[in-house]
């Protein structure tokens, strides 16, 4: 079975700093890791590729500096990888960053299952996994918290849904998004490490993947962001201190008198 | 007139809530632009009557596509159904809530219609002189609020909360017109099947939707002493929510967690005991309304996000307000 992820690299902490005038994320001195919620991906892909054989190819689109996660993925069971990193696709929002991954994906041809995380943590859209599965017109289930049955043709999976869990029938090829609760992350190994340290990661540009330049980038995106504001973090509530031995009675009391002057009792 | 469509879910017959707060946010919107404000429904058989509550709740029209095959939710037909209604009838802009449903079908869409689409918006407004839709979304961990718009593209797309906004008070007076559109033979996609609906718990906890929600962290030291915040949350009729530590302890299921890697949650009312604040709890709350914090310790994060916070001691200050929200709602004297 051949299976291809798509991962992103995010800021290690949701505490940027921000530069107020350009409205941008100052990226200097922050850590980055690979999106927590793409690890379930990386560990779902790599469970059934210990089950059914074939490969793992990883798929990343930033800065040259995104090999770093590319090549944790290597370390957790990944077998290839592929970074999409041209200047031409800075600014992409979702609608861009589908279009190009999905380019990247049918370059590649041959394979069985996309399998990508819910969301990443620092865009937070959940919309890049649909996207990608509408470029290439394939079947989808989103929010999958558990893959029951695979054969050659076929996957049975459930979807975590406001309901409960639904339960899917679909056809192979097709794309996945999962939720955490389907797998516990491995962590890297030695030999899984000293594999990373040795491959050699391609870099796919745009004129490589032979896209159409009005789709990329900052001017092929269809959403454009206008303003940028800074929301304050600190509530300034009132905090109070049990002290004593009717500390705890005149506390609830003043949270009883909180909740009723907000009508929430 | 320019349309606007809100995108209105159901179940079994009957329209979710969604639809209404949805009609709540198109209305102001419409009024503003001066368009009509249309809800698409794209479900099972339902009947003209249940249909009625749209208008009540601000609609103007109602474009219905009926069938048994889109009882339940698939992506791809779901998709197609709305991509053609789109390009028959070309609303202006289409607001969908973000739900499992909402989130999965509108970024599809978006890529079929080739346009523009914005996550989660907490703020939408119409742009004077373009009528462009405004919208305002919190990103990077809530560290920002961005505001997107989509210039040159068309329909305007967004998703937004549930729970975000009310639905109007209902107006039995207003009335609407119902457009009937049949199920088109080739828009059904027959790759994917629905094989059921399972569910784990018999309150399966929703906390996305929830107005009340009472969680519990690493302070709550074990699984049995959550037992006190189900007492807690049976008075508000609250969900219970989780810290990622709580349910990395295995004391609550991964469907309550709160935070960047579990839910992004917007109740009215937050309450939480026990749980420390870490930047990804503190991502995932944002939103809420009214956050309550209780912990033993003074310098934990919480309380600088919280409304109302309590420093002390959770196993003696819940059991304390149980009792108190108890004798209230027995009516018993203030005085004991």
């Amino acid at each position: 079975m051949n299976i291809i992820i798509p991962i992103k690299q995010v800021p290690e902490t949701s505490n940027v700093k921000m530069d107020k005038e350009k409205g941008t994320m100052i990226r200097d001195g922050v850590q980055t890791v690979i999106n927590p919620l793409d690890l379930y991906a990386l560990e779902t892909g790599i469970q059934l590729k210990e089950k059914f054989g074939g490969k793992i190819t990883v798929i990343s689109m930033g800065p040259p500096s995104a090999t770093k996660a590319l090549k944790e993925a290597i370390a957790m069971g990944c077998d290839d990888a592929v970074l999409l990193s041209d200047k031409k696709f800075a600014g992409s929002d979702t609608w861009a960053t589908s279009y190009t991954i999905s380019q990247s994906i049918k370059e590649m041809g041959d394979y069985d299952l996309i399998i990508a995380g819910e969301r990443a943590t620092d865009g937070d859209t959940g919309q890049v996994g649909p996207g990608i599965a509408a470029w290439l017109d394939l079947p989808l289930a989103t929010y999958v918290s558990k893959i029951e049955k695979v054969d050659e043709t076929e996957l049975v999976v459930e979807r975590l849904v406001e309901e409960g869990y639904q339960k899917l029938q679909m056809p192979m090829p097709a794309l996945l998004t999962v939720v955490k609760e389907i797998s516990h992350p491995r962590l890297p190994t030695l030999r899984g490490k000293k594999k990373a340290r040795v491959s050699e990661i391609p870099i796919f540009t745009a004129e490589k993947m032979n896209l159409k330049p009005e789709s990329l980038g900052l001017n092929g995106s269809p959403t454009k962001v206008v303003k940028i504001d800074f929301p304050t973090v600190t509530r300034g509530g009132t905090v109070v201190k049990v002290e004593g031995e009717t500390g705890v009675e005149e506390a609830v009391d003043k949270l009883l008198d909180f909740l009723k002057r907000k009508e929430l009792i | 007139m320019n349309e606007l469509w809100t995108i209105a879910e159901q179940k079994n017959g009957k329209l979710k809530s969604v639809s209404f707060e949805l009609l709540s946010r198109g209305r102001k919107l419409a009024d503003e632009m001066n368009a009509k404000l249309c809800s698409v429904l794209i479900g099972g058989p339902m009947k003209d009557e249940t249909l009625q509550e749209l208008f009540h709740r601000g609609a103007d029209m109602a474009y219905v596509v009926e069938d048994e095959r889109l009882e339940d939710f698939i992506v791809e037909t779901h998709s197609n159904v709305l991509t053609d209604l789109i390009e028959t009838y070309k609303p202006h802009t289409i607001l969908a809530a973000a739900t499992t449903s909402g989130r999965t079908m509108m970024p599809y869409v978006a890529i079929k219609v080739n346009t523009g689409l914005t996550a989660d918006c907490t703020e939408l407004a119409i742009e004077e002189g373009t009528n462009h839709l405004l919208q305002t979304r919190p990103a990077i961990g809530g560290n920002i609020m961005a505001t997107i718009k989509t210039p040159n593209h068309s329909p305007q797309m967004a998703t937004v909360r549930p729970k975000s906004s009310r639905p109007l008070p209902e107006n039995t007076s207003r009335s609407g017109e119902i457009l009937r559109v049949k199920l088109k033979e080739e828009l059904v996609d027959a790759r994917v099947k629905v094989l059921g609906i399972r569910k784990d718990e018999e309150e399966f906890a929703n906390i996305e939707e929830a107005d009340v929600i009472v969680s519990g962290g690493k302070g709550m030291k074990k699984e049995e002493n959550f037992g006190m915040l189900r007492d807690l949350a049976s008075h508000f009729n609250a969900v219970i929510g989780a810290s990622r530590d709580a349910v990395d302890r295995g004391w609550a299921t991964y469907p309550h967690q709160v935070g960047l890697s579990g839910k992004t949650v917007s109740p009215k009312l937050y309450i939480c005991a026990g749980v420390s604040g870490s930047i990804q709890h503190l991502a995932g709350i944002k939103t809420a309304e009214h956050i309550v914090a209780i912990n033993s310790d003074p310098d934990a994060n919480i309380f600088q996000v919280a409304d109302f916070g309590i420093v002390g001691d959770l196993f003696e200050v819940i059991p304390a307000l149980n009792k108190k929200l108890e004798m209230e709602k027995g009516g018993a004297p203030d005085e004991i």
